[in-house]
């Protein structure tokens, strides 16, 4: 160590370092830092890189124990997912198998594992029922959520603390404790697996927590701005369009990121409250395990097919997002 | 332009009186400063003219013509904030012409482009219009603030100490240029600063505000020869006055218990305690003076040395032009300019001669 | 007590210097400041010092020893923050011991140093406290108790009045100069405040642009800038600089008729501090011009100032210059009134636009 406090590292440091971190000792303590951070992250990325596995695997490498790290990649789960098909009888089999004819890939796929292909599963539309229900129940809550946290940060509002609190309140009760009321109410109203059910549910329920982050991001900016407009000779109304709107884009983006995930991964009051038309994916994935066996390449396909459309706006929004959560913490 | 009266305004927020009974009128065409510590109630005395917060009590009048009722876009009042007051999503442009385009005025395409950059021309900024106000300096987004606040005429100006968040060089410049524009376009400006030497400097009159309360309204000579308490006295003026607890006996007056003993004044209207100020440059150093002191500090500033001179339990701080080549130790003979003392009394009230 | 030693000390961040190639040897018992605008360096310069930041090249000395690379704990200095960095859940005895109970010293040890500290910046009363009750000034009157605590061999110190009112601000700047005065610890103080810079520094190093631009005690960097850019800084409001073109002993300046006489004694040191050219920077402080209606200059009144004890009047001398001049406080001046005045000899200085060097007078035989 003496010859480092004379000399210094071997490489000039051009970014601001404290010198305790550029000492041997220190970087040391780094790799091992880096080490440790990989290993975490491996880990908590296992069950994501089995699905995505599990996804592409046949039937029989799915059960072969140990599980298998190298196979050969076939596309049988998403036939299982995106089809319905009953199987040959075993002559039947032969006969096609013989006559093979003019099949397109799926037929063929299918026939390799001898069954036939009788039409398009339900997936689809319960993937269809996911992004309605999900995407308009963001968009109205993030709105909604817009003109209440707005209020609630500028203007004078008689018992203001207790509102919020009472707002934040519905989320304190497990979704499930619900249910049954919910179930009956909508029996009542003819609600039950339709689509505005859903939608209403969805941002009623998102609508406490839109509220509240937005207030947040609302609260970062500053008041003056409106003011200047209003003294300037606009509306509050024409204010808040034009001078806060733009200054809460972060704040919205967050906000729907965070609507649209839980809108799109609920999964009690969808099994509940639906059951046909208004069925949303995530219940018909998990009902993948009871019909016909244990489907699991048809499961791990369809949550792959379940995780994309959100991982794609959370990518999009990405800059947004990052900027928006940390905007809190940041300034000050 | 227009005169503007507050009579009588009071204001409560819940657990404080922010405003107290505060009467006080700028004249047409008057540069009018409101002086105070943070908390004084200098901000809300603005946002009561503006029409952005509404006084509990009392009137304000524009011309003669009650504003109680009047909504801040119907005002015409124009407001400089002393931060964030630009739109950062728009360009320096868009900026300027944004109260050009509210509803209320409905100005031409062509008239917007032509004040916008008038204004722009008056506050050098015009090579800046197309740019985002997040790449401005601070010094240019004052500017383009200022620029704001001017491109329509205004009845009033409101300032809320837009030069505070400037480093010392553009505050200089600007208060030279803000005083420039102000005095040569003649509007009626209120201009609210904690910065006593931005009030000394720039107004024709000044009002200082304490807890609420207006103490003293006059011009900044009044204000700094005439301090009617010593808040005043030592809110104004830097260095800061020299303010000693002093006695009366047989009409000598000694301060701080120590050596300094001076004559009263004639009038003998003093009590027997009571409190004295002296202004640093009131402590003229000379070899033949008749006080005496050590050096125990001095502070060169360029212009001026600020000498620290302690005469038993009393530090008087004196300044001498230049910078002084005393050294830390020296005996210092001194003279007191007795004509310009100002006594207080116990409770801080000037005595009125 | 101790000096310190900067040997071509510089810092790169990437291609960018934020630092450049410096040296700086501060005296045992002196108190320095490094003055500058925000982004000059300053603070990296000290940051270095402390070892809160690398170095990219050059080396360190503390007393004699070379400390580059020696961890910011080991090299017995204390460091004060703009912003206060108490500890909130800790009374002010409580932070003040700190640093001592981290050093393992006796109980009755600490209990002696911090009554010494407290009585020395009259906070005693304070002691009980904790660090959200007490006023700005206050808290910054803490944390410089906790850096003396420690009786260290160096003091530095970040702009720590920087977060206080003007008015507490002015106080404590006498009072850490008193301190200064009673301990003579060395001491390093970074601020971009001039007029602090002047009031406490034994000497100041003005720094620009990552590099230093003058060396020198209050009265050298105030009456003998080296360049423009010091004479610009220092000084409120700072020296005039009026651009004009020099022959024949007189400098023209542009707009109104100003012919400006050079005073004897420096014809030769213009001729060759001009390197043959014409262009020329006439300097002079606001208290050097002297109102004269025979003067030879003249200027229009753009804004006039009262300061106090005397003021300022700020004169047009054409489109672009506007030259400020200290007067007689009582002496009100409407707008573009034409003023005459003349320059105190004794108080001129000239610069050479090119280079924007001070040109050095000739030493009087």
């Amino acid at each position: 160590m003496a010859s480092f406090e004379e000399t210094g590292p071997r490489t000039p440091v051009v970014e601001p370092t404290r010198v305790d971190k550029v000492h041997p000792r220190a970087k040391l303590g780094k790799s091992f830092r880096v080490i440790l951070t990989l290993i975490v992250t491996f880990i908590m990325i296992i069950p994501v890189l089995v699905m995505i596995m599990t996804a592409f695997k046949s039937r029989a490498d799915i059960v072969t124990p140990p599980p298998k790290v190298l196979f050969h990649p076939t596309l049988e789960g998403f036939l299982y997912l995106f089809t319905d098909r009953s199987l040959f009888s075993p002559s039947n089999l032969e006969a096609a198998r013989a006559n093979p004819g003019n099949l397109d890939y799926w037929q063929k796929l299918a026939l390799s594992v001898g069954q036939k292909i009788n039409g398009p599963s339900d997936y689809v539309g319960r993937l269809k029922n996911s992004v309605i229900i999900a995407g308009t129940s963001t968009i109205l809550s993030v709105i909604l959520g817009l003109f209440a946290a707005y209020a609630f940060s500028r203007f004078k509002i008689a018992g203001k603390d207790d509102l919020l609190f009472f707002i934040l309140s519905t989320r304190m009760l497990p979704g499930v404790v619900v249910t049954i009321p919910l179930f009956l109410l909508y029996k009542q109203l003819g609600w039950n697996d339709t689509h505005i059910g859903m939608i209403i549910l969805y941002t009623v329920f998102n609508l406490s927590f839109s509220v509240w982050l937005l207030k947040g991001f609302i609260d970062e900016i500053p008041i003056e701005y409106e003011e200047a407009a209003l003294v300037d000779g606009y509306t509050r109304l024409q204010a808040f369009f034009k001078i806060v709107l733009p200054q809460a884009v972060n704040g919205i983006a967050a906000t729907t990121v965070f609507c649209l995930i839980f809108a799109w991964n609920e999964y009690a009051f969808a099994l509940m409250l639906t059951s046909q038309k208004a069925r949303t994916a995530p219940p018909s994935i998990a009902t993948m395990l009871g019909s016909g066996g244990l489907e699991w390449s048809a499961i791990a396909a369809g949550s792959l097919g379940f995780l994309i459309p959100v991982a794609i706006v959370t990518f999009v929004l990405r800059d947004y997002l990052l900027r928006g959560v940390t905007f809190g913490a940041v300034r000050k | 332009m227009s005169h503007v009266e507050l009579q009588h305004i009071t204001k409560n927020f819940p657990g404080v009186t922010a405003l107290e009974d505060v009467s006080f009128d700028v004249k047409d065409g008057e540069f009018f400063v409101l002086l105070g510590p943070t908390g004084a109630g200098k901000t809300t005395t603005l946002r009561a003219i503006a029409g952005l917060e509404h006084q509990d009590a009392g009137s304000i009048l524009f011309d003669g013509e009650l504003m109680d009722n009047v909504t801040p876009s119907d005002r015409d009042v124009a407001l400089v904030f002393q931060q964030y007051s630009l739109y950062p999503t728009m360009s320096v442009f868009d900026n300027l012409a944004f109260p050009l385009r509210s509803p209320l005025r409905r100005t031409s395409v062509e008239e917007i482009r032509k004040k916008v950059e008038e204004t722009a021309e008056i506050l050098h900024i015009s090579h800046l219009l197309k740019r985002k106000t997040a790449h401005l300096s601070g010094g240019e987004m004052q500017r383009v603030s200022i620029g704001r606040a001017i491109v329509r005429s205004p009845r009033v100006f409101l300032m809320d100490e837009p030069l505070s968040n400037l480093d010392a060089k553009l505050r200089e410049a600007l208060r030279v240029e803000l005083q420039h524009l102000q005095k040569t376009q003649g509007s009626t400006t209120l201009f609210v600063t904690h910065d006593q030497i931005e009030a000394l400097t720039m107004a024709d009159r000044i009002g200082v505000l304490n807890e609420g309360k207006l103490i003293q309204v006059g011009t900044p000579e009044d204000i700094y020869d005439r301090p009617s308490t010593t808040f005043i006295a030592q809110l104004v003026g830097s260095p800061r006055i020299n303010l000693y607890n002093a006695q009366q006996q047989d009409g000598t007056i000694t301060i701080c218990d120590s050596d300094i003993h001076m004559p009263a004044p004639k009038d003998g209207k003093l009590p027997a305690d009571f409190q004295v100020g002296l202004r640093p440059e009131d402590v003229d150093l000379d070899p033949n003076g008749i006080f005496s002191g050590q050096l125990v500090l001095a502070e060169p500033l360029g212009v001026e040395t600020i000498l620290h001179i302690q005469s038993n339990k009393c530090t008087l701080l004196s300044i001498v032009p230049g910078i002084s080549t005393y050294h830390l130790g020296d005996l210092l003979k001194f003279n007191i300019a007795y004509e310009h003392i100002h006594y207080f009394g116990l409770n801080g009230d000037r005595f009125k001669s | 007590m101790s000096t310190i030693e900067l040997r071509q000390v510089e810092k790169k961040f990437g291609d960018l210097h934020a630092v450049k190639p410096l040296d700086l040897t501060i005296q045992d018992g002196e108190f320095i400041v490094l003055l500058g605008p925000s982004g000059c360096g300053k603070t990296t310069t000290l940051r270095m010092i402390s070892g809160l930041e690398t170095v990219s090249g050059g080396t360190i000395w503390l007393n004699g020893r070379n400390v580059t690379w020696l961890h910011p704990s080991a090299r017995d200095i204390a460091f004060v923050f703009q912003f206060y960095a108490l500890y909130p859940h800790l009374t002010v005895w409580r932070n003040i011991a700190f640093p001592l109970q981290a050093q393992g010293e006796s109980r009755e040890t600490v209990d002696k140093r911090v009554t010494e500290v407290a009585q020395l910046l009259r906070i005693e009363h304070l002691l009980g406290a904790h660090p959200g009750q007490l006023s700005g000034g206050d808290q910054q009157r803490v944390a410089l108790a906790r850096a003396l605590v420690r009786r260290p061999a160096a003091f530095l110190m970040d702009e720590p009045l920087g977060a206080l009112d003007a008015d507490f601000r002015e106080s404590m700047r006498s009072e850490i100069k008193r301190l200064h005065v009673l301990q003579h610890a060395t001491t390093v103080y970074v601020t971009h405040d001039q007029i602090e810079a002047m009031a406490m520094g034994d000497r100041i190093v003005v720094m620009s642009e990552a590099a230093i631009q003058q060396i020198g005690t209050p009265s050298d960097v105030y009456n003998d800038p080296s360049n423009l850019f010091v004479a610009r800084f220092i000084g409120s409001p700072g020296m005039n600089l009026v651009p004009g073109k020099y022959a024949d002993r007189v400098v023209q300046m542009a707009g109104l008729d100003n012919r400006y006489a050079v005073p004897q004694g420096w014809h030769t040191a213009l001729n060759k501090g001009l390197d043959g050219g014409s262009d020329i920077v006439v300097g002079f402080r606001p208290e050097a011009a002297q109102i004269n209606d025979r003067g030879s200059l003249v200027g229009k009144v753009y804004a006039s100032e009262m300061q106090g004890s005397s003021a300022v009047l700020h004169l047009t001398i054409n489109e672009n210059e506007i030259i400020h001049i200290r007067t007689d406080r009582l002496i009100p001046y409407p707008i573009d009134t034409l003023i005459h005045f003349d320059i105190n000899p004794q108080m001129v200085r000239f610069f050479n636009p090119k280079t924007e060097a001070a040109i050095k007078p000739e030493v009087a035989q």
